[in-house]
């Protein structure tokens, strides 16, 4: 499951689903940790108000949601110096993400931009709802993007059109 | 000839927070530093940091550099800084020489801790010393410190922390990175920073490395190539690519001359990078009174730099006399707090060396 | 070649600082090592391997390699990676190992 990802960067389908929750409880947004190593970090745990996500004394034991507490609102996306974490939620036949953002220029509310998969392929358009750039995010944006439904599993970030 | 209680070579975060600990013991110090400010390769990290909040995690290394630089600020009366000036020579008997600008002076110190960092190794190939081909940390601090690009199109070769991270920050500059490459099967650093650079794009090559470089006066076009198991290059591989600008990033040697001149006992271990001074657990060498913090007795993160420097402050300060009122609380957090960065996967070769440099095992 | 907007930093590019460099009058701004006031201006050979004159540049950026060594105000060998750029300063690219005084 971590051949590719060792090699390239790009985890495996199968590595994507073990941080996703059942489809039915993305009804409300959730946040999806995609830190599947042992690394020495635990600002997702210390920065999340609700106490949804779990690390524990070993800072080096991957992050662990718990999906009934999470709330989705995105702390945890700007405070992961690995920009690892997005959240998501299934709203009627689209999705809404929130992603972190750390480069300029910023998108504005409104934008069509490419939706970007994980291997940085361009993989449709996805729409910008809203861009929140406030000072404890501490430089990086967070944008809420409307992504079409069918790209749940593909979809990690955006890029500019032009 | 002046004389100190505590000289401190080095005024990077290990340095700086050996300063800090040991002005809150009451031990005055002198941090010297070769360039013309403090903070180290701290002042140029754009990203926020791993680790836990101790270390200052998911706060920016820039700004993990002024805390560090505030702290040693706080205590005036105890704490002296003197940048632009580089540690030519070190004694057994204590005595320091001084380059500071054109001026060399002496001064000697009753203690020294040894915070002298690491180097950027290099790599051998064919016209590898080429204008255009710079260290990864080297385009960092031009890009990041300066504001300076390195060129438009960049290969780096090395895919470790530094080299994922710097390749991310030229693309948040604006550089085009058309590939990292990288020797071994598999990626070196933290794959989430690997899958940054994936989800923009940018190539990741493993097994693949630079052959040599074309160019007159300055690098315009590099050639790569595959590795075979043996890592040697495939014959029959190889590709031109254009570039104006080449980051190596293939790990960091210990800046350890300075220990090995005043005598410390030194070990080469390569799972710490290099030639590295023989340390007791209090970081103390086998010259007394000799202390080292971060890198230059092992690379490792900054963050783990910098607990080794409160250690290190705090270990010299009860040596002179000056036990910090919460001492053995401290050393306990101290201890801890290393660790804990040590004890994941990425912390093996630290956990590794750390017991060949103790002698308490063999390779 | 500067940055001309960053998402993390910012860098006011506003106070000159003149210098030459090869004796033609040039620029930089504060803040600037003279190796990155020269980057910036496309100058990418500050010195020459003794031996064989082969060109040498920017590398380290931490005072260590010697890579960038250059004749400042007549003093050789200074390593400009990490000398702060200064008003009126004479800049010369290197080519020997050095030679003592040639300012005297």
């Amino acid at each position: 499951m971590f051949e590719s990802w060792n090699k390239t960067g790009v985890p495996s389908p199968e590595l994507i689903k073990t941080r996703f929750p059942d489809e039915e409880v993305l009804i409300k947004p959730k946040a999806i940790t995609e830190c599947y190593e042992e690394i020495p970090c635990n600002p997702c745990e210390t920065s999340c108000p609700f106490d949804a996500i779990t690390v524990g004394a070993d800072i080096n034991t991957p992050p662990v949601v718990d999906f009934d507490t999470c709330t989705g609102c995105g702390i945890c996306v700007y405070n992961c110096p690995g920009l690892a974490i997005f959240t998501v939620q299934i709203k009627d036949d689209a999705l809404v993400y929130k992603i972190p953002y750390e480069f300029v220029p910023r998108p504005g509310k409104g934008d069509v931009m490419h939706a970007v998969n994980r291997a940085g392929e361009i993989i449709g358009d996805c729409v910008i709802e809203r861009v929140t750039f406030t000072e404890k995010q501490d430089k990086t944006a967070l944008l809420q993007v409307r992504v079409p439904r069918e790209l749940l599993y593909e979809f990690v970030t955006v890029r500019s059109k032009s | 000839m002046n004389t100190y209680e505590l000289v401190i070579i080095g005024g990077g975060p290990a340095g700086l927070s050996a300063a800090k600990v040991a002005a809150e013991a009451g031990l005055h110090s002198l941090v010297i530093e070769r360039d013309y400010k403090i903070g180290g390769q701290l002042v140029k990290q754009t990203h926020m940091f791993f680790g836990s909040e101790k270390q200052y995690a998911k706060t920016r290394g820039i700004d993990i550099a002024s805390i560090l630089i505030d702290d040693v600020k706080r205590h005036p009366d105890k704490i002296e800084v003197m940048t632009g000036t580089t540690v030519v020579g070190l004694y057994p008997d204590h005595v320091i020489t001084l380059l500071q600008g054109e001026e060399y002076k002496k001064i000697k110190a009753e203690a020294i801790i040894i915070a002298t960092g690491a180097s950027e190794k290099f790599l051998a190939f064919e016209n590898n010393d080429l204008p255009g081909i710079y260290g990864a940390g080297a385009v960092q601090t031009l890009m990041n410190v300066h504001g300076v690009l390195p060129g438009h199109d960049v290969v780096m070769v090395g895919s470790g922390n530094i080299g994922l991270i710097v390749s991310y920050q030229l693309m948040q500059a604006g550089v085009n990175v058309k590939m990292v490459l990288e020797a071994a099967d598999t990626i070196g650093g933290y794959k989430v920073h690997a899958s940054k650079l994936k989800r923009l794009g940018v190539d990741i090559r493993t097994r693949m490395s630079v052959k040599k470089a074309i160019g007159t006066t300055e690098l315009n076009q590099i050639e790569i190539a595959w590795l075979d198991d043996s890592w040697q290059f495939i014959d029959g591989t190889e590709q031109r690519v254009d570039v104006d600008a080449l980051c190596i990033s293939v790990g960091l040697s210990p800046l350890s001359s300075l220990a090995a001149m005043i005598g410390c006992e030194m070990k080469f271990v390569p799972l710490l990078g290099g030639n590295v001074p023989i340390i007791d657990e209090y970081h103390e060498t086998t010259v007394k009174n000799v202390f080292v913090a971060g890198d230059v007795c092992g690379v490792e993160e900054a963050s783990s730099a910098i607990v080794e420097g409160y250690y290190a402050g705090l270990m010299v300060a009860k040596r002179l006399g000056h036990e910090h009122p919460d001492f053995a609380a401290r050393k306990a957090d101290y201890e801890t707090q290393l660790d804990n960065l040590r004890s994941g996967p990425f912390g093996e070769k630290t956990r590794l060396g750390l017991l060949e440099l103790r002698g308490e095992r063999h390779v | 070649m500067r940055i001309q907007q960053h998402p993390i930093l910012q860098f006011p590019h506003d106070q000159v600082i003149h210098f030459t460099f090869d004796g033609k009058p040039v620029a930089g701004i504060a803040g600037d090592t003279i190796a990155s006031a020269l980057h910036n201006l496309g100058v990418r050979v500050l010195s020459h391997s003794v031996e064989k004159g082969r060109a040498r540049g920017f590398y380290c950026a931490i005072g260590n390699c010697a890579s960038c060594n250059m004749i400042v105000d007549g003093v050789p060998n200074v390593r400009t990676c990490i000398t702060p750029l200064k008003e009126g300063m004479v800049v010369k690219t290197q080519r020997n190992k050095g030679v003592l005084h040639e300012h005297l």
